[in-house]
């Protein structure tokens, strides 16, 4: 995992470096800022020496936890993290969790109604979602939410953003349910992204499921069929589920910084953008980090779901 | 080839959305190879006083009650109380829609005098057949942009980038796979681990990221022909990795089997078995695979130009079309500007559909 990391950064740290421009093209075309303090800057940060020293000297910052300084945000590059990975796994976690929902039940049902009406039917909705573009179907649902009456209990639709501008007066609940009004949107994106290879995999798993010798023999015991269903043919079905688990999660970070950018969500994609465009050195470099240790982080999660659920796969 | 073209067509006539989708594609591509005759408009010929306009209506009827064939009307703007546009029919003369004019399928023939019906419809006054020469109307079938040009002819110009970047992109990107994979595959040993390494960290670092690096690695404002190639060399990049792992698998398993100990003890080459006796067996996963990542690499581009880093304006892709919808306020004045959107949905939702039903005919292992 730190050899894949370390090689991440380097590959990230090579390309900054090609391109041209630097952390301190705003200040240097500012004739306010004196040559003086940039040159300072410059040799403070190193931006002065050859490029493989450049690169070490970042590695030993950020070894001590210093991920450096934001030229952009004018403010500590941790800072600017912290604040935004979590709106990003919020989103992720919550599309996740939504898009299992559908997709797992919807998958079965195909599975169950194999070639009937239930079955074309989902397979055709997923394909949809799954061929919808997520910038696409964010601009669609934003415009859809703008153009929508206010609803009673809801209000009208948030179009953009995490929070509401009167957050700060909002009770906790309020608060709480704030948060999730302005997650629906871009939630439902990336879910609606996600829903079309679950329901896939889940269908084929489970068909492949109920061909086992144990689960008629589950039926012959008698058992109910929601029994049969859910404990013994699922559990065992779930399994490429859960090796997806991992995929879909880096999918999800990816695909989260269109839908991010569209709908105004303050996470790691909006930050990538906006510091990538500014050339934003310590900054691109953190939040490259930041979203492939979370990719890895969502592999190791799917291995050791994928060793609790199923007992023939031990975790070494 | 012949049996995988026999296949090919039996799986269009087996499988209605599918073979839909193929027709649906024909037509898309066809459509861009004859954008500069099927567009009314060159794509960059605007008409700033219509700026935002709304698709055209389209009359059968004089305001006298005669019929004629369909025709437009001049539209113009002025700005209401809350500085909305709001637009009105300059309905003295119409402008018949013909075809097989100017060189293209359609555009709008010379304006021929409405009759007058009272006095509301003569405009400033004129005596309407005194400066029709002079009127000028425009044909938007899908509406206009910020700069009057046709949003219709804009799409399909943006066409010819956002539907050939998928192919060509998918096409070198498999190429590469192809080289690494069954090198990795074929050598084994510290050759193979440095190429997995290598192939592990591009798979590590999320695509966005990958494609917002190599973005930024060179210059915003190259020539257009250039950005173009850029663009899908970058989404090549970020494609091959993956696949090529499959591949160095598929290639691993090829190299037990008895054909290829037959081919070694013949004496061939080393590379000569891996070009002729082990690669052509992963043709018809690679082709499938091909299909269906065609999409990823359409929806990529557009993504990339949605957010001002690909095509730029005023050259034209789909992406860049969306670009005109990015903030609500636009969309809810302008609806139409989504419309690109559809277009790109269609593309991929075919290409999709088309990839998915080869998968099930090309693949032994799925379950159908």
């Amino acid at each position: 995992m730190i050899p894949m990391l370390l090689g991440v950064s380097l590959l990230s740290f090579l390309l900054l470096q090609l391109s041209p421009g630097d952390p301190l093209s705003a200040q240097r075309g500012n004739p306010q800022v004196p040559d003086a303090l940039i040159h300072r800057i410059e040799t403070e940060y190193g931006f002065d020496r050859p490029v493989p020293e450049q690169y070490l000297l970042w590695l030993s910052r950020t070894l001590r936890g210093d991920l450096g300084y934001s030229f952009k945000y004018k403010r500590p590059v941790a800072d600017v993290i912290r604040e935004r990975v979590g709106a990003t796994l919020l989103l992720a976690v919550f599309s996740s969790l939504l898009s299992w929902l559908l997709a797992v039940p919807l998958g079965v049902w195909a599975a169950l109604r194999r070639g009937q009406w239930p079955d074309r039917l989902v397979s055709l909705t997923a394909f949809v979602g799954m061929s919808l573009p997520s910038f696409f179907l964010a601009l669609l649902l934003l415009f859809a939410a703008s153009v929508a009456p206010p609803l009673p209990w809801f209000g009208r639709f948030p179009i953009g953003g995490l929070v509401s501008p009167e957050f700060d007066q909002f009770g906790f609940w309020a608060r709480v349910g704030d948060v999730l009004r302005h997650l629906l949107i871009p939630g439902l994106v990336l879910a609606v992204g996600g829903v079309a290879g679950l329901q896939r995999v889940s269908r084929g798993s489970m068909l492949e499921t109920l061909r086992q010798p144990y689960v008629l023999a589950a039926r012959a015991r008698g058992l109910s069929q929601r029994s049969v269903l859910w404990r013994h043919a699922f559990r065992n079905a779930a399994n490429p589920l859960i090796t997806l688990l991992g995929f879909e999660f880096s999918a999800l970070l990816s695909g989260a910084a269109f839908t991010e950018i569209i709908t105004s969500w303050p996470g790691l994609g909006l930050v990538a953008l906006e510091a990538v465009r500014a050339k934003d050195l310590f900054l691109v470099m953190a939040t490259v980090l930041m979203g492939s240790f979370l990719l890895l982080a969502g592999n190791l999660l799917s291995d050791i779901l994928h060793a609790w659920n199923d007992p023939r796969v031990k975790l070494s | 080839m012949k049996p995988a073209l026999r296949r090919f067509r039996s799986v269009l006539a087996a499988n209605a959305p599918a073979r839909i989708s193929f027709w649906v594609l024909v037509a898309l591509y066809l459509s861009a190879l004859l954008a500069p005759w099927l567009a009314p408009y060159a794509g960059d010929d605007e008409s700033r006083a219509r700026s935002w306009a709304p698709p055209s209506a389209i009359h059968l009827r004089e305001l006298d009650g005669s019929w004629h064939a369909p025709f437009v009307r001049s539209v113009s703007y002025s700005f209401d109380d809350d500085a909305l546009r709001v637009w009105s029919e300059d309905s003295t003369c119409r402008f018949p829609i013909r075809f097989l004019v100017h060189g293209r399928l359609f555009g709008l023939g010379n304006p021929v005098a409405s009759p007058i019906v009272g006095r509301d419809a003569v405009v400033g006054g004129d005596a309407p057949a005194a400066n029709l020469h002079q009127r000028q109307g425009r044909l938007y079938l899908l509406g206009a942009d910020a700069r009057g040009r046709d949003l219709l002819s804009r799409i399909l110009y943006g066409s010819r980038v956002s539907l050939t970047i998928g192919v060509v992109g998918v096409a070198i990107s498999t190429l590469i796979a192809l080289v690494v994979g069954g090198i990795a595959g074929f050598a084994g040993g510290w050759v193979d681990s440095v190429l997995m390494r290598l192939c592990e960290v591009v798979m590590l670092v999320p695509a966005f990221y990958l494609l917002m690096l190599l973005r930024a690695a060179l210059p915003l404002d190259w020539d257009s022909r250039v950005v173009y190639f850029y663009i899908i060399l970058i989404l090549s990049f970020l494609g091959w990795a993956g696949l090529a792992r499959i591949l160095r698998g598929m290639i691993q398993s090829l190299r037990q089997s008895d054909f290829l100990a037959a081919s070694r003890a013949l004496g061939l080459s080393p590379w000569r078995i891996l070009w002729r006796h082990a690669l052509p067996q992963t043709f018809g996963f690679l082709s499938v695979q091909a299909t269906l990542s065609i999409p990823g690499y359409i929806v990529a581009e557009s993504g990339l130009s949605l957010l001002g880093l690909g095509i730029q304006d005023p050259q034209t892709s789909w992406g860049n079309l969306l670009e005109e919808a990015m903030s609500i306020a636009e969309i809810r004045l302008h609806p139409w500007t989504l419309l690109p959107g559809v277009f790109l949905f269609a593309a991929v939702l075919s290409w999709n559909l088309l990839g998915d039903a080869l998968r099930d005919t090309f693949d032994p292992r799925s379950l159908s």
